[in-house]
C-alpha cells in the first residue's frame, strides 16, 4: 500500500494527485525553465514600460518586475494554459459514467486532485522562477505572506471552479477544443498574465478587475505586493469560487441526466 | 520531401474540413489568441506614447513582421517540436521506416489549417502599421524579404526545438523557451532588453534578424548597437545559415535515436 491509505478519501485524493505529477518532474522543471525565460522578457518590457511610466497603476519598478514573476508562478498551480483536468477525455470514451456512480461527488474528486496537482505544481513550477526573478533583477519580499498563501490557495479553487465548467460542458458540446480555446483567451488576457490588470483603461478595466479570472494572478499578486487590502481581495476570490463551484455542482447534477449509460 | 508534405497535409485538410463547426470555432480561435498580443499592445500604449523610444505604428510594424513570420512557420512546420510525443508513443518508428523525409512526416502531422485564423490576424496587423507608417518603396521591398526569412529562422527554431528532444526526451517543454520565446521576443523593439542580450541574437542565436535589424533598416532608424544599417539585409544569409545548423542538429537526433525496442 502506498503511504496514502491511512488519508480520509479526499487527502488521499490530493496526495494521489500530487503524486501523479510529481511522476513527471523533469516535464515540471522543463516548465519551469520555460516560464522563468517568459519571466525575464516580460520584465524587460514591463521595465520599459514603468521607466515611461513611473508609479503606473500604483506599482513602482520594482512591484512591477516582481508582478512579472509572480504571474510566471501562477501558470502551474492555477493551470492558465489548458484545462487541465481529465474530464472531457473521460466524457468523450464513456468512463465518466463510472465517475458518477462512485459514492463521492464526482466535483469534490476532481477538486481534490487538483489541489493536489496544483501543491506539486506550486513547488517546481512556482518557486524556481521566483527565485530566477530575484537573483536576475531583485524581488520584492511578500507583504503578508500568510494571507498570500491564502490567496493562492484561493486563486486555485477559483481556477478549478472555471476549469470544471469548461471540461464539464463537452458533455453538451461535441467537441470541446473550441471551448478550451475561449477559456484560454479569457484566461491569460484577462488574469493578469500578460499585463496587470491595474493598468487596463477605464471602464474596460475595472470590469477587468471584476471577473473571475482576475482572482487567479491579479488578486494573489495584490496580496504579495500589499497593493490591495488582503481581507478585501481574498474576500473577492471566495466570491467566485462560492459562485463557480455552485454553478459546477449545479451543471454536474444536469450532466447526470444527460448521461446515458449504454449497456450493462 | 515537398511532395510527402503536401499530400500530408492535405489529408489533414480534409479531415478537419469534416468538422465544419469545429473548424470554424478553431480559426476564429486562433484569430482572436492572436489578437491578444495586439490587445496588450494596446494598453501598453494607453499608458504611454513611447517605449523604448518606438511609437505604436512602429511597435506594431515590428509586431505584425515578427508574428506572420511566426504564424508561417509555426502553421506549416510547428509541430516539428512534437517529435518527443512521437518517441514516447512509439510512432517515430513508424515514420522512419517509410520510404519518405522524416522531418516531412512529423512537420505535416496533426497538420491544423485552422491557424490560418493567427496569419490572417498578423497580415492585418502588418498592413495597418504599413499603412500608418508611410514607408517608402525603396526600403519596404525588404518586408517581404524580412518575412520568408523570418519565417526560415523560426522553422529553423523549431527544427532545433525538435532535434533537442531527442535528448530530453521527458522534458519538451524546454523547446518552447526557444521557440514560443523568440516569438514573444520579437514581438517588442529590442532596444527594451538589456543590450548583452540584443548581442547574443545578433551573433549566437540570430533571432535579431527575424524582424530586429531588417526592422531598422525599413523604419530608417540607427542601431543601438552601432551597427551600420546594411547589417539589416543579411537576414537572409542568417536565416540560411540558421537551417544549415539545424538541419544538421536534426540528422544528428535522428541518428541517435534508439527505439524502445520492446
Amino acid at each position: 500500500m502506498t503511504s496514502g491509505a491511512a488519508l480520509p478519501l479526499y487527502p488521499r485524493l490530493a496526495w494521489y494527485g500530487f503524486r501523479r505529477h510529481a511522476a513527471y518532474w523533469a516535464a515540471a522543471l522543463a516548465g519551469a525553465f520555460t516560464n522563468t525565460v517568459f519571466g525575464v522578457l516580460r520584465a524587460y518590457v514591463l521595465i520599459a514600460l514603468w521607466q515611461a511610466r513611473p508609479g503606473l497603476g500604483g506599482y513602482a519598478v520594482a512591484d512591477a518586475v516582481t508582478f512579472c514573476f509572480l504571474t510566471q508562478a501562477c501558470i502551474g498551480p492555477m493551470q492558465l494554459f489548458g484545462v487541465g483536468l481529465d474530464l472531457p477525455q473521460r466524457i468523450r470514451s464513456g468512463d465518466v459514467a463510472l465517475d458518477l456512480v462512485r459514492p463521492a461527488p464526482l466535483q469534490l474528486w476532481c477538486l481534490s486532485e487538483d489541489l493536489g496537482r496544483a501543491a506539486f505544481l506550486f513547488l517546481a513550477r512556482s518557486i524556481p522562477p521566483a527565485l530566477a526573478g530575484a537573483a536576475l533583477f531583485g524581488i520584492v519580499a511578500p507583504r503578508a505572506p500568510a494571507a498570500f498563501l491564502a490567496s493562492v490557495t484561493l486563486g486555485v479553487v477559483v481556477s478549478f471552479g472555471w476549469r470544471y465548467l469548461v471540461a464539464l460542458a463537452s458533455c453538451w458540446v461535441m467537441d470541446d477544443r473550441g471551448l478550451a480555446t475561449l477559456s484560454l483567451v479569457l484566461t491569460t488576457f484577462f488574469s493578469g498574465l500578460m499585463l496587470p490588470l491595474t493598468i487596463f483603461p477605464g471602464w474596460f478595466g475595472s470590469l477587468a478587475r471584476a471577473l473571475p479570472w482576475a482572482a487567479m494572478v491579479q488578486a494573489p499578486s495584490d496580496v504579495y505586493l500589499g497593493t490591495a487590502e488582503p481581507a478585501h481581495a481574498l474576500a473577492f476570490q471566495a466570491l467566485w469560487a462560492v459562485v463557480l463551484l455552485a454553478l459546477g455542482a449545479l451543471l454536474t447534477r444536469a450532466a447526470r441526466r444527460k448521461v446515458v449509460i449504454q449497456g450493462g | 520531401m515537398i511532395r510527402t508534405y503536401a499530400l500530408l497535409a492535405w489529408a489533414w485538410t480534409r479531415a478537419a474540413a469534416q468538422y465544419r463547426v469545429s473548424f470554424a470555432l478553431m480559426t476564429a480561435g486562433a484569430f482572436v489568441i492572436g489578437g491578444l498580443d495586439i490587445a496588450v499592445i494596446w494598453v501598453i500604449f494607453a499608458n504611454t506614447d513611447s517605449l523604448a523610444g518606438f511609437g505604436p505604428a512602429e511597435v506594431m510594424f515590428l509586431y505584425g513582421t515578427s508574428e506572420l513570420a511566426f504564424a508561417i512557420s509555426d502553421t506549416l512546420f510547428g509541430n516539428v517540436d512534437r517529435v518527443s510525443q512521437h518517441i514516447r508513443a512509439g510512432t517515430l518508428d513508424v515514420m522512419l521506416v517509410r520510404p519518405a523525409a522524416t522531418w516531412a512526416q512529423v512537420a505535416a502531422d496533426r497538420f491544423g489549417p485552422h491557424r490560418i485564423g493567427r496569419i490572417v490576424m498578423a497580415a492585418a496587423v502588418l498592413c495597418v502599421a504599413l499603412a500608418r507608417l508611410d514607408i517608402p518603396l525603396g526600403r519596404a521591398w525588404m518586408v517581404p524579404v524580412m518575412v520568408v526569412s523570418g519565417s526560415v529562422i523560426f522553422t529553423s527554431m523549431f527544427t532545433l526545438g525538435g532535434a533537442l528532444q531527442f535528448l530530453l526526451t521527458d522534458a519538451p517543454e524546454v523547446a518552447n523557451a526557444f521557440t514560443y520565446g523568440g516569438a514573444m521576443l520579437n514581438q517588442y523593439p529590442l532596444s527594451v532588453y538589456d543590450p548583452r542580450i540584443v548581442m547574443g541574437l545578433t551573433y549566437v542565436l540570430p533571432l535579431a534578424f527575424v524582424n530586429w535589424r531588417p526592422g531598422l533598416y525599413v523604419l530608417d532608424r540607427p542601431d543601438p548597437l552601432g551597427l551600420p544599417s546594411w547589417t539589416g539585409l543579411l537576414s537572409p544569409a542568417a536565416a540560411l545559415a540558421l537551417a544549415a545548423v539545424a538541419a544538421l542538429a536534426w540528422r544528428a537526433g535522428v541518428r541517435r535515436y534508439r527505439s524502445t525496442g520492446s
